[in-house]
């Protein structure tokens, strides 16, 4: 698995594709410091880019990988090589390619700016530990959702459907449910709804650092435990995590049964 | 000629006084060991020195004009026994004592110093710990409380009292007291013309300083840090705020400025950072903000109901959570030359004012009053695409409400702080 993922990860590295995407985050940082003047301002706007961009550019880029390698993984199907370190090899030389490039991309302009010396270090270390597990997660559907269709162009569309649905749908559907029912003790039920979203979840994250005075304005015994202990920020941590074990299981045991 | 004979001859009295006033010193090995003989003997206008020692006395009632100073810091111990010091008398000075221990009760508000109805007092230097009702001043006027340290162990409101207690009292100077750990930090009731500078109250149960049918009183350059629900300013008209700083008030009844029923008022180069809520107004007309720093709140300015003719220029609104919230449609006050950091506009002509005006209320802000639950969503890219739409057509929130000059740039005030 090891050797595939070196592969996948060098070959990534060598590609246009790491390069563009490199260096869109490098201008990025220095567009955002160059313009803000302010570290914890760029912090914000960094925020949101992160949460809408990143999981559309790991489902595309997913699928594309998977799509565009195809022949070359046949190939390698016909060597004796478990199937399941093939496929993880290759999601794993996706996924960490994609985080890198994020990771060095923001992190150097930042560094430059002096964020070693600011208060906003531990914001922004959140926000690239976020943007990584972003990575994982959404590149794990996409793996999940290539393997599921022999059809590019499905794919794609599904893909693309997935992250809309993530991103903006659900949080309209969220938000509808939420106003709809608001005679009801809602607060156990917004959680658990924000926990089944891995795009919310980071938002959450990130906003127990930024806003956590705006969240603390709620009356409900439920936020305040979640918010205003460290219970909020371990348990979104997990679910974080378990968002990445599960698909990754899935792109195994689909790649198990698959036939090609 | 007859005013000027008068001011002579009371300046000889005042001359002869001092003349006159005998040193009392009191110390554990002196022929006066305890500060109540001391207080018995003493003369009008005799000055008590208190020597280095741990004290176990209460109920000192002091009914003459006397000063007490203690030198190296003398512990007056109460025991939980009752009151310390109450001073009943005019020209009455306390200085440079430590009292701990002040008793408690459900029935009597003990106070490690009170005054009651005195004038021309003067707290000076002391340290209170430990205690009930800090510093009680009682239908008292024109006198100073300065550079007290007050530190209480208040867990619970039931049973706690405030730090500094000013009850119809007129013309009262509070200037660089550190107060913390009690109810209120400071309490005005009936108290006019009071001025409260440089103080700094924190960790406080429930407010920082809170006014009660007070008027025409000042309060500048304190601090106000960590309390209970922030600083409460309520049913008082022509009060001055300036140049204090509200921090870190958090919590869900938590405000960094709480208004209730305040008219005529100014609040002028305050500093209100990390609170929940800034400022929540409710019932309050005629007050005028300007040059205050909002930074980091959850909501800047919340706007209750029933505010009139206030106006809001030139402040900074830094990263708040949600600028204004309002509750319902219809907009009396202004907001003019603002800066706002979350403003997207442009300046064509350079004129350091943003071409496009500014509505600082957010659809969002509305939804969250309404469904409070809703405030998980904040920052969510659906909640945007919902803010741009009310932006361009507003309806939900008040279609006047806007700053018609946004400042493109954050205003930099001369702070000497």
């Amino acid at each position: 698995m090891l050797k595939i993922l070196k592969y996948s990860f060098f070959d990534l590295m060598r590609s246009r594709w790491s390069y563009v995407y490199f260096l869109f985050y490098l201008l990025l940082g220095v567009v955002l410091l160059f313009l803000n003047n302010d570290l914890s301002k760029a912090v914000i706007t960094l925020m949101n880019v992160i949460i809408v961009l990143v999981p559309l550019i790991g489902t595309i880029f997913g699928v594309m990988y998977y799509y565009n390698s195809k022949e070359f993984t046949e190939l390698l199907l016909a060597q004796p090589v478990k199937r399941s370190s093939i496929f993880l090899g290759q999601y794993f030389g996706v996924a960490l390619s994609l985080s890198m490039s994020l990771i060095i991309g923001l992190g150097l302009p930042f560094v430059f700016y002096g964020i070693f010396n600011s208060g906003a270090i531990w914001d922004f270390s959140l926000l690239l530990v976020t943007g990584a597990f972003l990575t994982l997660i959404f590149t794990a559907l996409a793996f999940v959702i290539a393997l599921a269709n022999e059809n590019k162009i499905k794919g794609f569309g599904y893909a693309i459907l997935l992250w809309l649905f993530m991103a903006v749908i659900y949080d309209g559907v969220f938000l509808m449910s939420l106003v709809y029912f608001e005679e009801y003790p809602l607060d156990k039920f917004s959680l658990v709804a924000t926990m089944l979203n891995p795009v919310d979840l980071s938002r959450v994250l990130i906003l127990l650092k930024l806003d956590i005075s705006a969240l603390l304005g709620y009356t409900g015994a439920v936020f305040q435990k979640f918010f205003g202990t460290s219970v909020g920020f371990i348990l979104s941590s997990l679910m974080l995590t378990l968002w990445v074990i599960v698909p990754t299981y899935f792109i195994q045991r689909m790649a198990k049964r698959k036939d090609f | 000629m007859n005013k000027r004979f008068l001011h002579s001859i009371l300046f000889f009295l005042l001359f002869t006084a001092t003349l006159f006033a005998q040193r009392i010193e009191v110390c554990t090995s002196c022929k006066i060991s305890t500060i109540i003989q001391a207080v018995e003997k003493a003369e009008p206008f005799d000055t008590i020195i208190v020597k280095k020692a741990v004290y176990k006395e209460y109920n000192i009632g002091i009914t003459k004009p006397l000063t007490i100073i203690g030198e190296g810091n003398p512990v007056i111990d109460g025991d939980n026994k009752g009151e310390i010091i109450t001073i009943e008398s005019d020209n009455v000075t306390i200085e440079g004592l430590t009292i701990v221990n002040v008793g408690t009760s459900y029935t009597t508000d003990f106070a490690a110093i009170r005054v009651v109805k005195s004038e021309n007092f003067l707290i000076i230097n002391n340290t209170l710990e430990r205690l009930f009702f800090g510093i009680y001043l009682e239908k008292s006027n024109h006198g100073k409380v300065l550079d007290n340290t007050i530190k209480g162990d208040a867990v619970n409101e039931y049973n706690s009292g405030n730090g500094i207690q000013l009850w119809y009292c007129n013309n009262v100077e509070v200037t660089n007291n550190r107060i913390r750990n009690v109810r209120d930090g400071i309490y005005l009731e009936f108290s006019d013309q009071i001025e409260i500078k440089n103080n700094k109250s924190s960790n406080n149960l429930r407010y920082g300083l809170h006014f009660m049918f007070s008027n025409n009183d000042t309060y500048t350059n304190n601090l106000f840090e960590d309390n209970g629900a922030g600083v409460a300013v309520m049913f008082s008209k022509f009060i001055k705020m300036y140049d204090n700083v509200f921090r870190k008030n958090w919590g869900t009844a938590s405000f960094g400025l709480l208004l209730k029923e305040i008219n005529d008022s100014e609040i002028k180069g305050n500093i209100f950072e990390e609170n929940t809520v800034g400022i929540n107004i409710e019932g309050s007309n005629r007050i005028e903000y300007s040059n205050n720093d909002f930074k980091s709140n959850g909501w800047a300015v919340k706007v209750r109901g029933a505010c009139y003719a206030n106006t809001f220029t030139k402040n900074n609104f830094l990263y708040n959570s949600f600028d204004i919230s309002y509750n319902s449609k219809i907009n009396d006050n202004v907001f003019d030359k603002n800066y706002w950091s979350n403003y997207t506009g442009y300046d064509l002509n350079k004129n350091g004012i943003g071409d496009v005006p500014y509505r600082p209320v957010k659809l969002f802000s509305y939804i969250v009053n309404r469904t409070p639950e809703t405030i998980i969503l904040l920052r969510s890219l659906f909640i945007d695409i919902i803010d741009f739409s009310e932006k361009v057509s507003p309806v939900f929130t008040p279609d006047n409400l806007m700053d018609n000059n946004p400042l493109l740039k954050p205003i930099r005030y001369d702070r000497d702080r």
